[in-house]
């Protein structure tokens, strides 16, 4: 039954930049409870877009924006919506800009009206479940990248989202930390939209991967079976040999 | 850039509530800057160096430090006795130095060394995060705190960033001379640099704005004062309100 509450729903989504040149063009998605999708697509596609969309931080200009059923359009709906769907950065640098971790880390909790010391008590529980333990009071400039960004995660699942949205999680990072990151996103059970340019990394933590061309989102497959081949399967889902097996 | 190399130590001044701190810091160099004679002046002295070995810093940097800012002042040396105007104490060929000009030239001295030696000890042996919400807590406005705790964050950024377009410049023969061509090339790393600045600006908001940023900021940090802080502060009072009485009664020399 619950299965099937919507979680994000776009319908007609266009969103051209100022310059005239147009990125999404009449959108569709949609987003159930529970589900994991994975999103593929070329430079300058209009992903990022389309998750700068869905937290409000980018205004279409025409279509409409649900999330949790309900219509979002105002500065006020959005508000409501990012206390409950995490968003984390492509550039960890954006999304830390405490001097230290412990600082960054509880900027969420006290934006959603806790107080200091539960705040605290928050991020240093995160901080252990991500163990990332004895960082609470390192300088966010001086941590490395992969770091950075498995803090910038903490900095997000501390507030408890419904719904998780991730641009490019894995961009620069080593095998080592994209490990640790496919293993976070695989024990959380919440929502999840991951935008990426790895197959493989798309396999390994979504359920379906979807593909942005030409303005609209189209269904490429199940990620499982994307996995066994790492690359598109540009048949689809009609039958077809692989060549070599 | 910034080493933040006297925040390491754990000695009682190191310990010290950072608000107690701050405001001894800056009492203490209204007083200094305003005492004319000398005995507070060389009390004030003392009293640094007495300061600087309680926190137990490391004296190479402590030295580097001090020897830059006197770099600047033997300027004054060589300039105010000459041309200060009052009584003639001797000639160097045709210029007189005067009295005036060098006691001005050492009150000079001795005031900034003063004060460096205090912030040094001080606000220096303060980690830049601590000392952002301590001003916090001393109810500075808290645009001018945060404007002060974001600069230091994102300075490495954007130290980064100019490092990086420095190397993307050099690999492909970029060799800086005076020519046109290369005040062009600094123009436009510059202003490149602040296009990059402001576009991380944007996109820092649009980080906060998604994690619940409403326009207000809530700090943390909750500082005690401990009864070690009421005896420094009770030291302190009293370490100022003798340098004012020594200014005061004028005890001539």
């Amino acid at each position: 039954m619950g299965e099937n509450i919507m979680v994000i729903q776009l319908e007609n989504v266009c969103f051209s930049y100022p310059n005239g040149a147009s990125v999404l063009d009449s959108l569709q998605f949609k987003l159930r409870r529970g589900e994991k999708l994975g999103l593929i697509g070329p430079n300058g596609s209009g992903k990022t877009t389309f998750l700068h969309i869905i937290m409000g931080l980018l205004k279409p200009s025409s279509g409409t924006v649900r999330i949790f059923g309900k219509l979002v359009e105002t500065e006020k709906d959005f508000r409501i919506v990012r206390q409950k769907v995490g968003f984390l950065f492509q550039n960890a640098d954006d999304q830390l800009f405490s001097p230290t971790v412990l600082e960054d880390v509880a900027f969420g909790p006290l934006n959603l009206g806790k107080k200091p010391k539960e705040a605290h008590k928050m991020s240093l529980k995160i901080l252990k479940d991500l163990n990332l333990e004895g960082f609470a009071d390192r300088l966010t400039h001086k941590l490395s990248g992969g770091e950075k960004k498995l803090v910038a995660l903490a900095t997000v699942l501390v507030m408890h989202p419904e719904v998780l949205l991730l641009d490019e999680p894995t961009t620069g990072l080593d095998e080592d930390t994209s490990k640790r990151i496919i293993h976070i996103l695989n024990s959380l059970n919440i929502s999840c939209i991951i935008v990426s340019h790895e197959y493989d990394f798309l396999a390994r933590t979504t359920d379906e991967i979807y593909s942005i061309q030409n303005g609209i989102i189209v269904y490429d497959g199940v990620s499982a079976d994307l996995h066994s081949h790492y690359h598109r399967h540009s048949a689809g889902k009609a039958p077809h040999d692989h060549m070599g097996i | 850039m910034i080493q933040e190399s006297f925040t390491a130590g754990h000695t009682q001044i190191h310990r010290l509530d950072p608000r107690l701190k701050i405001l001894f810091a800056t009492l203490y160099s209204f007083i200094v800057a305003l005492s004319e004679g000398f005995l507070p002046l060389f009390a004030a002295l003392v009293l640094s160096f007495l300061l600087i070995g309680l926190a137990r810093l490391n004296i190479r940097e402590v030295t580097k430090r001090v020897v830059l800012v006197n770099g600047l002042i033997v300027l004054f040396w060589l300039v105010l006795p000459l041309t200060f105007e009052g009584e003639a104490l001797f000639y160097l060929g045709p210029f007189a130095v005067t009295r005036e000009g060098l006691n001005v030239s050492a009150r000079i001295t001795l005031k900034s060394n003063a004060i460096l030696l205090v912030f040094i000890t001080l606000v220096a042996s303060t980690s830049i995060a601590t000392l952002g919400y301590a001003l916090n807590r001393l109810y500075i406005p808290e645009k001018l705190v945060y404007f002060f705790i974001l600069t230091y964050r994102y300075m490495f950024v954007i130290e980064q960033e100019y490092q990086r377009l420095v190397k993307a410049a050099k690999i492909r023969g970029f060799h800086p001379g005076n020519n046109l061509h290369t005040y062009r090339t600094y123009a436009y790393l510059i202003g490149m640099l602040f296009v990059r600045a402001s576009a991380r600006a944007e996109r820092v908001h649009n980080a906060m704005l998604c994690r619940g940023f409403k326009g207000k900021f809530y700090c943390l940090r909750e500082f005690s004062f401990s009864r070690q802080d009421l005896i420094w502060s009770a030291f302190m009072a009293i370490a100022v309100i003798g340098l004012a009485f020594l200014e005061w009664v004028k005890i001539s020399w």
